[in-house]
């Protein structure tokens, strides 16, 4: 693990139309590591994602990946630079079938699972390959979303609260495959609100507010800033 | 002679080959507009346009340069899905995320303009294109008399549209584009160059027009007009399909011109405006269409 950031984001401004959503977002993420974002519901996390995506229109500042400058680059070229993202609406096409889904997005390094590697760490969507995407149950369409993105050969996984609003066995499978993803070298940026979900997998916190990050610690002083993520998360 | 409902047999098939033959056009016509809409939300006005160009484009090939049916069969396509490159890439794409109806009437005045410009070349009467001598002539079914050359189109035209809805339904590119279908922006967001899959499909779409228009160029004659007098009759085949449906748009297509062919045989005065009469009911009852889902 080096300690150059593999993505380096600074003084991150976005606008939604003419609301001004994200006041200067700072995070670094190092090659290896998973980071959570932690936040309330409107302090911005899914807008981080979606600004360092490209997905916004308007933005400032900087989005660096392994040097590149992300924000000058088109939407499909973020892709192509090897961020992979599952969008916390999970994004499943109803006009394609679990395979077809699967498939869609088109490899963009070497080094990303196979199929038959994705079908064994998810064996429900071996089952259910020619059903149509959205006739999944929300568990198996989150996995699929995480599943679409390890074939394309992507360094760094953005994933938006895929915990929400599923059964705590399947968060529970959910936890299982980024601690495997993780075990494989693969960075992630996570974006959840169940903290004791993240505390799991994630190396280091954010905790986002209004636009702004307003404190980041390590995975293991979780606990002593318990206090704090009351207050911040209202938990 | 033999006689159903009191109809010569005959005229009867005579009919419905009609209805069969302009189906397919209404078809292959209705199937470009429904993969551009799908897509880009454009309404194509320009679709009749596109038509008239292929068929244009055959018969100037053939005069100017003695190129023949069945190189024009490709090469006509492939110039007028090159011209609406150049419109999507130079105009059309400007108007992507604003109310549909700019497209619409952007469409709709390139229409006019390619119109009125090959009726100031060419005058508004047509030209007679001769089919192939390989599909001249016909046959006697026992039944009826087949003109060859029709019986040519029937076939053509399934083919072309089964190979289309095949491409869109199997390929890789065709999930690229269903997927666009639904979200543009995830699919641009997964790394595909979706702008230059816009372009394409407005390419695709208007060669398909361009097709139609070198299959009818025997058909029906070459003229300025001869797309602005069908296409009117292709977009109410696209709303009793249902808007943006694929499958849709190519059954009502052959459906529509075999009910309007039936209709000339039963209640001849009705014949040319079943279609709307249909659309109007499908409307009211169906506003998304046949085939199509509610938004």
């Amino acid at each position: 693990m080096s300690d150059a950031p593999l993505l380096d984001v600074r003084g991150l401004q976005a606008w939604y139309g003419e609301s001004h959503v994200l006041h200067g977002v700072d995070l670094a993420i190092r090659e290896g590591e998973t980071v959570t974002l932690l936040g309330r519901n409107g302090a911005g996390k899914t807008t981080t994602l979606r600004a360092i995506m490209g997905i916004l229109g308007r933005r400032q500042g900087v989005v660096n990946l392994r040097g590149h400058d992300l924000l000058r680059l088109p939407l499909h070229r973020v892709a192509q630079a090897g961020l992979g993202y599952v969008p916390e609406e999970r994004g499943i096409f109803a006009s394609l079938n679990v395979e077809e889904n699967l498939m869609l997005p088109p490899k963009v390094a070497e080094g990303g699972m196979s199929v038959a590697e994705i079908y064994e760490l998810f064996p429900n969507l071996l089952e259910r390959r020619w059903s149509q995407g959205t006739k999944l149950s929300g568990g198996e369409q989150q996995m699929l979303a995480i599943a679409r993105v390890l074939r394309t050969g992507a360094k760094i996984l953005l994933l938006d609260e895929p915990t929400e609003g599923l059964a705590p066995v399947i968060i529970q499978r959910i936890g299982d495959v980024l601690v495997t993803l993780k075990a494989r070298g693969m960075t992630i940026l996570l974006v959840e609100q169940n903290f004791r979900f993240a505390r799991k997998v994630a190396d280091r916190f954010y905790l986002m507010e209004d636009g702004r990050i307003v404190n980041s610690f390590a995975g293991h002083e979780l606990d002593s800033h318990t206090s704090q993520l009351h207050d911040v998360l209202g938990v | 002679m033999s006689t159903i409902f009191g109809i010569p047999t005959p005229a009867l098939y005579g009919q419905i080959l009609i209805g069969l033959i302009n189906g397919s056009f209404y078809a292959l016509l209705s199937l470009g507009l429904a993969v551009i809409f799908g897509l880009l939300r454009v309404i194509n006005f320009a679709h009749g346009a596109q038509y008239m160009l292929g068929a244009f484009a055959a018969y100037l090939l053939l005069e100017y340069a003695g190129i023949g049916y069945w190189p024009a069969l490709i090469a006509a396509p492939l110039i007028v899905g090159a011209s609406a490159i150049v419109v999507e890439r130079t105009m059309l794409r400007r108007l992507y995320g604003l109310d549909p109806l700019y497209g619409l009437l952007l469409t709709f005045g390139l229409a006019l303009i390619f119109e009125g410009a090959f009726r100031y070349w060419f005058g508004a009467a047509g030209k007679p294109f001769s089919p192939p001598s390989q599909l001249a002539g016909g046959v006697n079914l026992g039944f009826m008399f087949l003109p060859i050359y029709r019986g040519w189109v029937v076939i053509a035209s399934l083919v072309i549209c089964v190979g289309t809805w095949l491409l869109i339904e199997k390929t890789r590119l065709g999930a690229y584009l269903r997927a666009a279908t639904e979200n543009a922006t995830l699919v641009q967001a997964f790394g595909v160059n979706v702008p230059q899959l816009l372009t394409l499909t407005y390419g695709l779409g208007a060669a398909l027009a361009g097709l139609a228009g070198v299959l009818a160029a025997p058909v029906y004659q070459v003229s300025p007009l001869m797309g602005s007098n069908l296409i009117i009759i292709v977009f109410a085949v696209v709303v009793v399909g249902g808007m943006g449906s694929i499958l849709g748009a190519i059954i009502t297509g052959y459906m529509l011109g075999v009910l309007e062919g039936l209709t000339k045989v039963f209640y001849p005065e009705a014949s040319s405006i079943v279609i709307f009469v249909v659309m109007a009911i499908v409307l009211l009852v169906r506003p998304a269409g046949l085939f199509g889902r509610e938004e």
